[in-house]
């Protein structure tokens, strides 16, 4: 059973976002996609500065099975990458909540981080991927 | 829900991510995919392979009937246990299936197809078997299991009991039957090893005894990096009933001598000799980052060709493929990956045999 931590927010398309106490939104992969990903071997992550949209491709993560856009769950600019991905890129399956993280954003528009699912809609959305 | 192998709850208690293969329900992985691949070319791992069908031909003209059927031909098969790699041909040249056959005495030979194309395999060799009074027998009451790696054969052999020296004699591409177990030094790795076959009943438990023997339980997925690192064809992904083998990179499995051996395509695989093979399978390395996966489209100043697979290569720590591409392709092509452009070497395959990298 996938590791689904009820603090953070979700996106049905499996990113997780994390509201800092600074502020800004720290976005990666969520457990069950990593799993269903398999072994990474790549990881491409926004650079510092670029601006991104709501539901936009963000970042790629490629596995030995398949590429796979990572989508921006809100709108902001980027304020941080983890470059350690491009050397162990595996950090994503390891630690998908912590050491796997893929970048930072400062949100510009609050209001669409309501717009996210909670733990509990997202353990349902993986619940029904699997049927 | 699909096809079940006699392991299948085995791999679902060891927590394996199950996919559909072929309609066969087949662990991918057990945890990690690229650890399993490390364990089979460093010390030695077991893959499922009971989808794949088992069959026996019996029958005093089985050999006679082979000759007509498979595009290699089986008399250069002399030493019992011999085995051969084979395609079996549509008359229009395409491939089928390929398989493996085994010569096991004058009256009985056995053949190893792909899961996927079984009753298609099956209704194919029923055509001419009347014709050369052979019987057909899939042998369901068998599973198999693929032990391979440079410690795979001396893992396995402290689990077969007084049977042990005469498996670990056998040679390359040599098999035998010993007790309840049939015993092949053959594998779809590149590396050393056998694939065993025993009765359905008698498999949970061998692979259970082969785990706590230190032998790492592998995936499909693993299997796939394996085999092409191996240079190996995939059936469905590297060649089809659409292609022939002389566009597969399998020339050298069709047995045109002695010219009056008449099997089936030998016609149509003359004509397109003569006429000269449009197309080749070569093997690609690409040095940038990315993933090199079939189906991309390949740019060469020959003309467009396609991959027809390609992976991440964990042994060479880049990704490679194969590819059919116009027969004029010199050795540097493009691959557009997601819309991008980027550089391809055209290498020799194999690109790893017995865990050394043969390329760079």
């Amino acid at each position: 059973m996938a590791n689904i931590p009820a603090d953070l927010k979700y996106l049905d398309s499996h990113e997780w976002a994390r509201v800092e106490t600074d502020g800004t939104v720290t976005i990666g992969i969520s457990d069950h996609a990593q799993g269903a990903l398999g072994d990474l071997v790549f990881v491409e992550v926004p650079e510092v500065g670029k601006s991104l949209s709501k539901g936009g491709a963000a970042a790629v993560v490629e596995s030995v099975k398949a590429a796979s856009d990572v989508y921006s769950p809100l709108s902001g600019e980027v304020v941080a990458a983890n470059d350690a991905l491009s050397g162990s890129p595996e950090l994503v399956n390891s630690d998908p909540y912590g050491a796997g993280w893929l970048f930072k954003i400062k949100p510009s528009n609050d209001s669409e981080l309501q717009q996210l699912l909670d733990a509990k809609a997202y353990e349902k959305v993986v619940a029904d991927a699997a049927h | 829900m699909g096809f079940k192998t006699p392991l299948f709850d085995t791999h679902v208690a060891a927590g394996a991510r199950m996919v559909d293969f072929g309609g066969w329900d087949m662990p991918v992985n057990y945890g990690s995919q690229i650890e399993e691949h490390h364990a089979v070319r460093r010390d030695a791992g077991m893959f499922d392979v009971s989808h794949m069908l088992i069959v026996d031909l019996t029958g005093a003209r089985v050999r006679d009937y082979l000759r007509h059927l498979l595009a290699n031909d089986v008399a250069k098969l002399k030493e019992s246990g011999k085995a051969l790699y084979s395609c079996m041909l549509n008359e229009q040249g395409g491939v089928i299936d390929d398989l493996i056959v085994y010569y096991i005495d004058e009256s009985w030979f056995r053949v190893i197809v792909n899961a996927g194309t079984r009753d298609k395999d099956l209704a194919w060799m029923k055509r001419f078997c009347d014709q050369f009074g052979v019987e057909i027998k899939p042998r369901t009451d068998l599973a198999m299991i693929a032990v391979q790696g440079p410690n795979a054969r001396a893992k396995a052999a402290t689990l077969i009991g007084k049977h042990a020296d005469a498996a670990l004699q056998l040679k390359a591409f040599v098999g035998r039957e010993l007790g309840q177990y049939f015993i092949a030094r053959t594998g779809y790795t590149g590396e050393d090893g056998w694939e065993i076959m025993l009765p359905v009943a008698e498999a949970p438990k061998f692979w259970s005894d082969l785990k706590a023997a230190g032998v790492a339980q592998c995936g499909l997925g693993a299997r796939d990096t394996l085999r092409l690192e191996a240079g190996m064809n995939l059936y469905g992904n590297d060649m089809d009933e659409n292609q022939s083998p002389l566009e597969s990179g399998l020339a050298w499995t069709i047995a045109f001598d002695p010219p009056e051996r008449d099997f089936v395509g030998r016609a149509a695989l003359e004509a397109q000799r003569a006429a000269g093979v449009k197309r080749k399978l070569v093997g690609l390395i690409l040095d940038d980052r990315g993933v090199l996966r079939g189906h991309q489209r390949v740019v060469t100043s020959a003309g467009d060709g396609e991959l027809t697979s390609g992976t991440f290569s964990p042994t060479l720590e880049k990704s490679i493929g194969l590819a059919r591409v116009p027969a004029a392709t010199g050795d540097r092509v493009e691959v557009d990956i997601r819309g991008k452009l980027l550089p391809a070497r055209v290498v020799k395959y194999p690109f790893v045999r017995n865990g050394k990298p043969l390329v760079s």
